[in-house]
């Protein structure tokens, strides 16, 4: 089952993968503070960029999940996520109102409806 | 309440520490804490051991960053494919470290020290700060910051190792939905941040790109969703808005 290794190499792998390309611009963002505006043409579009690759990270993990979650009907994913979404937007944008209501749906659909 | 006091007359700094863990403990912990549990639990299914997962969040402590290097571990991807797929997650740093550290930071803030808070620069802890640092002195204004991330980082610890061991030894459908809390929790708090058309076309540019840059290009197919998606959206926003 385990792909992924023992030993250092994980660690270096996260350290290298993980730590430094996630750190890499928090850092860049500390020397850039002073200067850079932060509607500036450049960071519009990687802003946008970077908020395509997570919405499509969304979509890949509720379309094609791993584990667990896989045993569920694509249906079912798909409606719990609207609910959150509807919840999130009825309930002020609240968070954490999203998030339960989607996780509730999930839950009902599971246990309530066979197969 | 004494939560709610802005004027900060009176007010130490181990008393904005306290103002931000409390702050940390309510709505945002109860939020990181499940969705780190779900992100312990994604990290068992893809094969990680107990130790790395916990390692993931101590070392990155950003959530998207760390779904995507999980499931690029997981893939079998290089480390090369996978620092570029995680760096450009995590590009949304940038912007947010740099809009928050003016607000943050005192003449006296060496950079060392700037560098050492920007680690903690993610989502939950950026708008939770921004939120409440502009009203509070600025010399308590660090110390707010600490107080809500040395209690939210922990919180993310512990629910990663929970999470971890819970995904083995829970009924499945508790299992899913934490797996689905992770997904859930990007999208609503990429909606809460959201401010500009582009950002809302960049979200829905990457739902639909998605899907179908994983069927035809695997591997890449967060670069290329990223960067069709995103390039779409500036445009397309660029072009309404002139």
């Amino acid at each position: 089952m385990n792909g992924v290794g023992a030993g250092v190499w994980p660690y270096l792998f996260i350290v290298l993968a993980g730590f430094a390309a996630t750190d890499l611009w928090r850092i860049l963002g500390v020397f850039l503070s002073a200067r850079i505006d932060e509607d500036s043409e450049v960071l519009l579009w990687v802003r946008a960029v970077a908020t395509a690759l997570v919405a499509g990270l969304v979509a890949r993990l509720v379309i094609y999940p791993v584990g667990d979650l896989a045993s569920t009907a694509l249906t079912v994913r798909l409606a719990a996520a609207a609910i959150g979404i509807a919840t999130f937007f009825i309930v002020r944008r609240n968070m954490l109102a999203g998030i339960l209501a989607g996780e509730a749906a999930l839950l009902a659909a599971v246990w309530l409806v066979p197969g | 309440m004494r939560g709610e006091t802005t004027d900060a007359g009176g007010w130490s700094r181990s008393d904005a520490v306290r103002m931000g863990a409390a702050r940390a403990l309510s709505v945002p912990g109860i939020v990181l804490f499940g969705s780190f549990l779900g992100f312990g639990a994604f990290a068992r299914a893809a094969g990680l051991d107990a130790g790395q997962s916990l390692f993931v969040t101590i070392a990155v402590f950003a959530l998207p960053g760390q779904v995507v290097l999980v499931d690029q571990i997981a893939g079998g991807a290089g480390v090369v494919a996978t620092a570029i797929a995680v760096t450009l997650t995590a590009v949304r740093l940038l912007p947010m470290t740099v809009a928050i550290l003016p607000v943050m930071r005192t003449s006296r803030t060496s950079i060392p020290k700037q560098v050492l808070l920007s680690h903690f620069v993610a989502v939950t802890v950026w708008i939770e700060s921004m939120r409440r640092m502009p009203d509070l002195d600025r010399r308590l204004r660090i110390p707010f910051f600490l107080g809500v991330v040395l209690t939210l980082w922990p919180i993310c610890m512990i629910a990663t190792v929970l999470g971890y061991y819970m995904a083995g030894g829970v009924p499945l459908p508790i299992s899913a939905a934490l797996i689905l809390l992770t997904p859930l929790y990007f999208l609503l708090s990429m909606m809460s941040a959201a401010r500009h058309r582009i950002d809302w076309l960049a979200i829905a540019g990457g739902l639909c790109l998605g899907p179908v840059f994983h069927l035809y290009a695997p591997g890449l197919d967060l670069l290329w969703t990223g960067l069709a998606g995103g390039t779409f959206a500036y445009l397309l926003g660029r072009a309404r808005r002139a």
